[in-house]
């Protein structure tokens, strides 16, 4: 894999400031650039005022949901009676998404100070970080931070224990990856209760992203009020967040910027553009579970959780996907349902059945052999497929299926009347 | 002090329940049947069906009600517009891969996917032009077949196999719509009580072999009954077809088996069926002799002729009266053969079985039992006991011995034999009974049984008796002084109840279809 960008002017470098660095991989070159400095003051504090100051610093979860980290951390059992347990999902799996994957080649002692911050936070005395299977570089780094750092002792009495996965998208959810540390087959667990109550092996559990736990510990260096003030839209959405963006730009990559920066700037300056003679069509802003945005959207969008559901779609997990003139929207769907269908663990009928009978469908349009009524079939079946079942894969599966009817059915409707042709095989 | 309850309602009807009901038992409470398929009550919860979605006032989504506990003042609408178009939904897509085999389908009649789309599905497809998923069907173990294009992935069997058989066989193999139920490479759905994932399937995806295609569900007559196989005592159903027994299911008693009965008490029927069996009162004809062996045969009388001759033998004699009785009788018979013999001095013993003990680990005290016989208990506290070869022994001197239904006695005796049976043995190999008298089998008659535990239990007719045989309740009560014959089963059981000591309390009219413990617990059944 290669080696990232220099940083853009208008980045604000604070997680990837050593991407691309090599010597900050090493136990000794983090520590030369301030490395676990964070973590010997957060040690010093309670977990209540560790917890305190992510609170006051507006952190929210950058795996997708956004909720805030930690209020996630204060609903931990403040009396400890049975263990407790931090879960890092590293399992980054999301179509577009390559964020925390960039974390982990690069800045590993970032996460596992963050990691071992949380911890402290949440009084745990193990905690897993569940890497993605395929993710063979990140893993092999991560081995090596880890050693040093126990070598180092420099996690004090916290116990690290890196558990690969297997390559199911699933396992990326929350408590899917918790069975599958257990051994169990992937499958998310019904709510409640929730994982701070009843999680990993029935015991109080925490489990945050990559991205959000590398963020804590500059919280902690710099304070709060800092990382509050890195905003450019809504106060709810503070500090700075990573953009994995693929697709159709001159400049793919992994961009930093701070909350609330303009989309259309991330994409036209940032990336660099469109290829030369192309348009932008579409952009899916937060990796492939979130509603498709269309040209206009696009303009309008600035990137934090509120600017994103203000036109319509989410933040996500930041993996932005960029369309131009050349894509055709129906197979982009398509693609994705697909993904969805084979990745569906099975448990519910609407995910199980739904995601399989939705790419049927839109396979079938592709081919030339839709009939009229296969756009009304596929929207109501992304109703019965949205807000009704475990987690929110079937939901994911929905969510570019209806956006993508909606806002580009001139496609669907060209393959439908015949006006467009399917592409020989 | 009782618990404090909680008030909530569902469809508009209040119901008071305790706390942490599931919504779906709640509603059960208030005449509400939310649809599902995952769910059971003797199983872990899933949620993964989806198909019993409500709406709960003041939630955001619909609500699975098999996962959601009560809370005061919950208002619940299973009826509502969005909660049955969720449902209609979930049919839908159930359907999809589903190959609509009904007419072929063991299940057909008692699916419950049938029901729920007959109820409220939609009445056509939109799935015509794709081809359905098919697997072909396996062998899972002794008795059960799989047949994966009927699965509705409800997981009810994994849970089963993992949770209360505890032996984790099953599992659902692959992931999306290629998803199935699958074996383990090595493994065989061959646990003593494997058989219940027949039951707890709610399609006809996992199959009886001993019922396949011998009988539709409509065709079937049920009757409550007790299982006769071991001395646990489990309700079970028993289903017949033109007064043939041909199948045995569980019938849900929480404080004897639950939802589940074992493979060996599931098979243990067709001797319901015999064909071989005593059909008219016998009497032994002149020539014939008491001990002797051989004699001068037996003619079919009616039954007035051979109840003379039976209480003419009982009022002839005096001394010794020995009974050798099956501990599978029911607990009336069982007392009134000691009755009909109260004159004299009397000794009564059974033979039994002993087998393997195979729990069911998930249920506590929940096994099948080494004392393969339903009326163990039930023989000891109207005293009969263990000790078969002492009553063998004392028969040969007895005036009078009676056979209760153990066509395997060999009785030798200087006095006459009266045998009261379902079936004759192979040869009258220790002398000709005087006077054989027909009765009916647990299937035809009437009567009670007390499991190990002390746990009467009734049992009903399914079937008619062959021929002239009549309830044993009956046959022996005649037997008994006029003013003392009981008129019906329920008749008897009272009686019984006065009479003996370790019924107290107890009477037919209560005894229900799930049985009464006893007042004391017999000392006899109660592990140390």
């Amino acid at each position: 894999m290669g080696v990232p960008h220099p940083p853009h002017a208008r980045e604000t470098v604070v997680l990837s400031q050593y991407f691309g660095d090599a010597e900050a991989r090493t136990y000794k070159g983090w520590v030369k650039r301030g490395g676990y400095e964070a973590l010997r003051k957060a040690l010093a504090l309670s977990p209540t005022a560790v917890t305190e100051e992510v609170k006051a610093s507006g952190l929210r979860g950058r795996g997708g949901a956004g909720f805030p980290t930690g209020l996630k951390w204060s609903f931990m059992p403040k009396e400890k009676q049975k263990p407790h347990y931090l879960c890092v999902n590293a399992d980054e799996s999301e179509p577009g998404t390559f964020k925390d994957r960039e974390i982990m080649r690069w800045t590993p002692h970032a996460l596992l100070e963050g990691t071992a911050i949380a911890a402290h936070a949440i009084q745990a005395e193990v905690a897993y970080i569940y890497i993605r299977g395929e993710f063979t570089e990140p893993l092999a780094i991560m081995e090596r931070a880890l050693a040093e750092a126990e070598a180092a002792n420099a996690l004090g009495r916290l116990k690290v224990v890196l558990h690969r996965g297997a390559g199911a998208y699933i396992c990326g959810e929350e408590t899917a990856l918790m069975n599958s540390i257990e051994g169990k087959r992937g499958n998310p667990r019904i709510r409640p209760p929730f994982p701070a109550a009843v999680g990993l092996f029935g015991m109080p559990t925490t489990i945050n992203n990559v991205e959000t736990l590398t963020a804590v510990p500059h919280i902690i260096t710099r304070g709060a009020a800092w990382y509050k003030s890195l905003c450019l839209s809504n106060p709810k959405s503070t500090g700075t967040k990573l953009f994995s963006v693929c697709g159709h730009v001159q400049r793919p990559g992994t961009y930093e910027v701070t909350m609330g920066f303009p989309l259309k700037d991330l994409l036209s300056e940032l990336c660099g553009g469109m290829h030369p003679g192309r348009t932008l069509k579409a952009v899916i802003p937060g990796g492939s579970s979130v509603p498709i945005l269309n040209r206009d959207e696009v303009e309008r969008c600035l990137l934090d959780y509120e600017g994103c559901v203000e036109v319509g779609t989410m933040l996500g997990s930041g993996g932005v996907i960029v369309f131009d003139d050349s894509a055709d929207m129906v197979y982009q769907i398509m693609r994705l349902a697909r993904f969805y269908a084979h990745e569906s663990c099975a448990q519910c009928t609407q995910c199980r059945e739904g995601t399989a009978w939705t790419t049927k469908i839109l396979e079938r349009i592709l081919a030339g052999q839709g009939k009229p009524s296969d756009l009304d079939l596929l929207l109501d079946l992304a109703d019965n497929m949205t807000g009704k079942t475990i987690c929110v894969l079937s939901d994911s599966c929905a969510a570019p299926v209806v956006s993508g009817i909606k806002k580009f059915r001139d496609e669907f409707d060209a393959y439908l009347t015949g006006k467009k042709r399917p592409e020989a095989a | 002090m009782p618990e404090p309850q909680v008030n909530l309602t569902i469809d508009g009807v209040p119901v008071n329940v305790p706390p942490d009901t599931l919504l779906i038992e709640a509603a059960k409470r208030a005449g509400v049947l939310v649809p599902h398929y995952c769910y059971h009550p003797g199983l872990p919860v899933a949620g993964v069906c989806r198909m019993c979605l409500v709406e709960v006032e003041k939630a955001p989504k619909l609500q699975i009600a098999c996962a959601t506990p009560v809370t005061e003042g919950m208002v619940v609408r299973t009826q509502s517009a969005s909660a049955r178009d969720a449902r209609r939904g979930v049919l839908e897509l159930l359907l999809i891969n589903h190959p609509l085999d009904c007419p072929i389908c063991d299940q057909a009649g008692e699916c419950e996917l049938q029901d729920f789309v007959f109820q409220e599905g939609r009445p056509g497809t939109r799935y015509a032009e794709f081809a359905k998923r098919f697997n072909p069907v396996e062998d899972f173990g002794p008795d059960v077949l799989y047949v994966p294009n009927r699965c509705i992935l409800c997981t009810r069997c994994v849970r089963f196999m993992e949770d209360v058989a505890q032996e984790p066989v099953l599992n659902v193999s692959e992931r999306g719509d290629r998803a199935y139920i699958g074996i383990h490479a090595e493994g065989r759905l061959d646990h003593p009580w494997a058989g219940n994932v027949v039951d707890l399937c709610p399609v006809g995806s996992l199959i009886s072999k001993d019922f396949l295609h011998k009988a539709r569900a409509w065709e079937l007559d049920k009757t409550a009954s007790i299982c006769t196989g071991c001395s646990q005592g489990c309700n079970v159903t028993l289903d017949v077809r033109d007064n043939v027994v041909v199948r045995v299911r569980p019938r849900p008693n929480l404080d004897v088996n639950r939802y589940f009965i074992c493979d060996h008490g599931r098979a243990h029927y067709r001797w319901l069926n015999r064909g071989d069996r005593l059909e008219a009162p016998l009497v032994r004809q002149p020539g014939g002799g008491g001990g002797g062996g051989g004699g001068g045969g037996h003619r079919a009388v009616d039954w007035d002729e051979a109840l003379e001759r039976a209480r003419g033998i009982l009022r002839g004699a005096a001394g010794r009266a020995v009974a050798l009785v099956s501990p599978g009788a029911s607990t009336e018979a069982l007392f009134l053969a000691r009755r009909a013999l109260a004159r004299f001095d009397w000794t009564g013993a059974f033979q039994l079985v002993i087998g393997d003990e195979a729990p069911l680990p998930g249920v506590p005290n929940l096994a099948l039992r080494p004392e393969r016989a339903s009326n163990v208990t039930g023989a000891e506290l109207v005293g009969y006991t263990r000790d078969y070869g002492a009553a063998l022994e004392a028969a040969a001197g007895a005036a009078v011995v009676l056979v209760l239904d153990d066509p395997s006695a060999v009785v030798r005796t200087a006095g006459e034999v009266i045998y009261v049976g379902t079936v004759a043995p192979p040869t009258w190999e220790g002398g000709e009974p005087a006077v054989v008298l027909p009765i009916a089998n647990v299937a035809e008659e009437e009567g009670t049984f007390v499991n190990r535990d002390g746990r009467v239990q009734r049992y009903l007719q399914a079937k008619p008796a062959p021929g002239m045989a009549r309830p044993a309740w009956w046959v022996l009560g005649e037997l008994g002084e006029s003013g003392e014959r009981p008129t019906s089963a329920a008749d008897a059981f009272d009686r019984l109840a006065a009479a003996v000591e370790a019924f107290d309390g107890l009477s037919h009219a209560d005894l229900g279809l799930l049985g009464r413990p006893l007042a004391r617990r017999p000392a006899a059944a109660v592990p140390a």
